[in-house]
């Protein structure tokens, strides 16, 4: 029996659930995590990552001493350096002298708009309010963004419309004391573990009833009362004929309507020609299902709605999320415990880094840039003179990397983020990532994105800084330092701090925004007195179990449920949504849809999780292929087969399942040698600019067992 | 619920109707020894270490199930519990390794068990199976506590990947038709990891460390198990 040297809480670095973790070390090597029982996000239960994906700590192939590119790169002819041969090893003060040079130049040349930063979800909320605090102060951009506008903008765009306020209203926790739960767009199963252990203990142990809205058959299906097998892209006519059917039957909550809401008499005639017939013929789901579903939620005592991203990513995305708005509008099944409207996040922090203002449109804590007041009051808290910061709306991330060109976008900085896996269209997003002059990396690992880069600053990871991470449902909990960082890695704080000081320098600035902070702690106190909402939360106050935002202040207890009372914008609003198809519908030319999303045992781009020994798990990429659909294109399972879109190809395994409906494919977008982002469509949602990733139409052929990529083992050295 | 008034080893408690006898024993500060039962799964008196003598019952009631009555007395330590806790130690002692179970350990100190009591005994002898990449099974440490079972069922995961297996002496805990890990419905969560009291699951990681593999051998051992097939639904 190992006796471990130290046992380290902290909070796990995947998925939004937020796990509490215990890190047990021996020589400073995880060799063990368990979780405590008393854990109330996850009762000492995890998922494979969880508890056994940490080996990427120590891959080799991590980088660890800081790394300047040995051949200059030039705008246009920039090119991916992979191996550590076409790179020099160089000192922190180096690299950051040439980080700080380089920016320095570009902006001094073009302004603000020349300079843009991908602020990271997997970070801390620390770090992400330092790499915006500094874009705004020093380079006076607004060019912020992170991956939250690739997963659930187009969610958080109509619930702020609608409400005001765009986090998922209740607890996790809650989920035993729904009696209904819709979920829709959600793999639950592999995407969020331990809130579906919670769905299927509810269902089998307390007599839930389950709703699954999904193109897939994913495992919640197997603990349904009625699965509606949508196609994708759907959700606005199948989700409106359920208004339409609560309207009609008269099952809405009078009541509720009236007290709480506004615009409920044009909707009812907005959704007059939302009959189930309608949603049928568009969707493909039995008229009877969709009215047995309509009456179910509207008669169910508690109903809560969960979606992930099967719902707002699409070109109309937030009109999706507004159509599922809408029932819990009707019914008033909102601002209760066991109710209430659930965006499940993807990452690990992505409320948090959304709450820490890495966003274009929003300072720290949804304060528009474009207000005064909120302005004036960042140049207040930031020491900068009055009407210096940009008042500009700045570009969201996938307009970051489609304005890089002479006069747009020339520099570059991306922190833990993988564009180069995660935007669509990826051949078009090569070619802009050519056209960046200069690109600054600060990661774990040279992924395909850092590859591009000019200069690559490492990182510690989660297990070796200190932080915090807001989870899906508000709670902000603290991350510790369990290990030394490798080699010269250090904290992203850190270097923020040491690159933003030169950088200040180098500008001559008269007086500093303040970048002298010796502990994540002061940067959360810095972060609390600008965001009302985490005025309350200290390092002190969440050693033991995290908070809840809103904290309005130090005695104030958290938030377990919003919207008790009201809605942030006062009245809940109902709105005229009309069905806009996808993009690219199929045709005989590309006749299947592809949809795309995560598996249980990988993570987004896979930077972490392909260099663990997860990778044994699930190896290879696989297109989930319904064995009609198999059959009719002569197809066998494991076969190889090569997959088009008007975008590109990619070349895979063929799974032959019944998880995926006839005519709808699916590919896990985890897998750099066949990329599913090759294929996908970089249509955007026009309110929330979010990309379609949930359907593009693509043709499958047979393919050689020869054309496949050659299998690259990076799990292990 | 209304409360219940008992006695316990001479003390009166009182406690919401419902509760058993071990957590209103609790609620004393007196402790009663357990094995099998964990307070996040469902209590099953399998091992029977618990056991507790009320007056006017005749056999011996295990604590972690049995429920508190009105005016019920327990003594949670007497001449019989205390044979009978010694018998069932000596018992798991003659066949099982303990090894890595210091709370059982502990208790064969405690209740003073004769680890030579059954010397012909036959232990529980079967090989290691490392059939995945993420932990091992050791069932020659294996009480048949349950736990990993039911977490991997209703008490957690609901993934129904394992359970009992065989009779008699040849009961253990297993995969349907003995496949290995991979080709089951098993998502490798490692709830039964978690819960399992004597080292029979450890990560795989963990079992190398103390095979005395170094860090670097364990990051590069080749890939485990065999292809995964997962099941379709």
């Amino acid at each position: 029996m190992i006796a471990p040297d130290r046992v380290v809480p902290t909070t796990c670095p995947y998925c939004g659930v937020g796990c509490n973790l215990e890190l047990h070390i021996k020589d400073d090597y995880v060799y063990k995590v368990t979780s405590p029982f008393e854990a109330i996000v996850n009762h000492g239960n995890l998922c494979v990552k969880g508890r056994f994906g940490y080996d990427f700590i120590y891959n080799k192939d991590r980088v660890t001493t800081p790394l300047i590119r040995k051949k200059a790169q030039a705008p246009g002819a920039r090119t991916q350096a992979f191996d550590r041969d076409q790179w020099r090893e160089v000192s922190w003060d180096e690299a950051l002298d040439y980080t700080t040079d380089r920016m320095v130049e570009i902006y001094q040349r073009d302004g603000a708009d020349a300079m843009a930063v991908y602020c990271c979800a997997k970070a801390t909320n620390e770090d992400n309010y330092l790499l915006q605090k500094l874009f705004r102060t020093l380079f006076r951009s607004n060019n912020i963004d992170h991956c939250t506008r690739l997963c659930h903008a187009g969610s958080v765009v109509a619930l702020q419309m609608a409400l005001g306020s765009s986090a998922m209203s209740n607890t996790a926790a809650e989920v035993i004391h729904s009696d209904l739960f819709l979920v829709t767009g959600s793999n639950t199963a592999e995407t969020h573990p331990i809130i579906a252990l919670q769905m299927k203990a509810a269902v089998a142990n307390h007599g839930a009833k389950l709703i699954v809205v999904d193109p897939r058959r994913v495992e919640m299906v197997n603990w349904a009362t009625l699965w509606l097998p949508e196609k994708p892209g759907t959700d606005v006519p199948l989700f409106s004929a359920m208004a339409h059917v609560i309207v009609k039957e008269r099952l809405y909550n009078q009541d509720f309507i009236d007290r709480r809401t506004e615009g409920f008499e044009d909707f009812c005639k907005s959704i007059e020609h939302f009959t189930p017939e309608y949603a049928e013929a568009i969707s493909g789901v039995d008229r009877n299902l969709i009215i047995q579903a309509a009456r179910m939620y509207a008669t169910a005592k508690n109903a809560a709605i969960y979606w992930a991203l099967g719902i707002p990513e699409h070109s109309h995305g937030t009109d999706n999320a507004m159509s599922l708005i809408h029932l819990a509008l009707l019914t008033g099944h909102i601002g209760r415990q066991g109710t209430g409207l659930n965006p499940l996040r993807g990452q690990n922090n992505v409320q948090g880094a959304s709450d820490s203002g890495a966003m274009p449109w929003h300072y720290p804590g949804y304060q528009r840039v474009d207000e005064e007041a909120s302005a004036r009051k960042f140049e207040q808290a930031w020491n900068i003179e009055p009407g210096g910061l940009n008042r500009r709306l700045g570009l969201t991330t996938t307009e970051i990397l489609s304005e890089v060109r002479p006069g747009g976008v020339r520099a570059l900085h991306i922190m833990g983020e993988n564009p180069m896996m995660s935007e669509p269209n990826l051949n078009h997003t090569r070619h802009m990532m050519e056209q960046v002059e200069f690109l600054a990396a600060q990661d774990l690992f040279i992924n395909e994105s850092g590859a591009y880069a000019d200069v690559f600053l490492p990182a510690a990871s989660w297990a070796e800084k200190e932080g915090t991470f807001t989870n899906t449902d508000r709670r902000v909990q603290r991350v510790r330092k369990a290990l030394e960082p490798r080699g010269q890695a250090r904290a992203d704080w850190e270097i923020i701090c040491d690159l933003a000081g030169r950088i200040e320098k180098k500008l001559g600035r008269q007086q500093t925004s303040f970048w002298a902070f010796r502990s994540p702690a002061e940067v959360l106190e810095e972060m609390g007195r600008v965001v009302p909402e985490y005025a309350g939360v200290k390092y002190s106050r969440i050693e033991k179990q995290g908070l809840q935002t809103p904290v309005w202040d130090d005695n104030h207890p958290g938030t377990p449920y919003l919207f008790a009372e009201s809605f942030p914008r006062g009245r809940g609003k109902f709105y005229d949504i009309d069905y806009v198809p996808s993009v690219e519908m199929p045709d005989e030319e590309y006749p299947f849809i592809l949809t795309t999303g995560r598996l249980l045992e990988h993570w987004h781009g896979g930077t972490l999780t392909r260099h663990s020994k997860l990778d044994d798990l699930y190896p290879h990429a696989r297109i989930e292929i319904n064995p009609a659909d198999a059959a009719r294109l002569k197809i066998e399972d494991d076969q190889a087969v090569r997959v088009s879109s008007r975008r590109g190809t990619v070349v895979l395994r063929a799974w032959v399942t019944q998880r995926t409906t006839v005519g709808v494919v699916f590919i896990p977008m985890h897998f750099a040698e066949a990329a599913a982002n090759l294929l996908t469509i970089d249509a955007l949602d026009p309110l929330a600019k979010i990309p379609e990733y949930k359907a593009c139409a693509v043709r499958i052929l047979p393919a050689g067992k020869e054309e496949l990529p050659p299998t690259v083992t990076r799990g292990r050295y | 619920m209304a409360d219940v008034t008992l006695t316990i080893d001479g003390s009166s408690v009182s406690v919401p109707a419902g509760t058993t006898i071990l957590k209103a024993a609790e609620r004393l500060g007196r402790r009663v020894p357990t094995i099998c039962y964990h307070d996040y799964c469902t209590a099953n008196g399998l091992c029977r270490i618990c056991v507790v003598e009320v007056d006017g019952v005749k056999p011996l009631l295990p604590a972690c199930l049995s429920r508190v009555s009105e005016g019920m007395k327990v003594s949670t330590s007497s001449v019989r519990t205390e044979r009978s806790r010694r018998t069932i130690l000596e018992m798991l002692d003659s066949a099982v390794d303990l090894s890595e179970a210091p709370e059982i350990q502990k208790f064969i100190g405690d209740y003073h068990a004769d680890r030579a009591r059954f010397p012909e005994a036959e232990r529980r002898e079967v090989p290691v199976r490392d059939d995945n990449p993420m932990y091992i099974r050791d069932y020659a440490k294996c009480i048949l506590c349950w736990r990993c079972v039911q977490v991997c069922a209703d008490d957690a995961q609901f993934t129904y990947a394992i359970n009992f297996k065989g009779r008699g002496f040849d009961t253990g805990i297993g995969t349907f038709f003995d496949k290995p890990m991979p080709e089951t419905s098993c998502v490798f969560c490692g709830q039964c990891v978690g819960v399992c009291p004597t080292g029979a699951l450890k990560s795989k990681r963990e079992a190398l460390l103390e095979q005395g593999v170094s860090f670097d051998e364990i990051l590069q051992a080749t890939r485990g198990g065999k292809k995964r097939r997962r099941k379709s639904p």
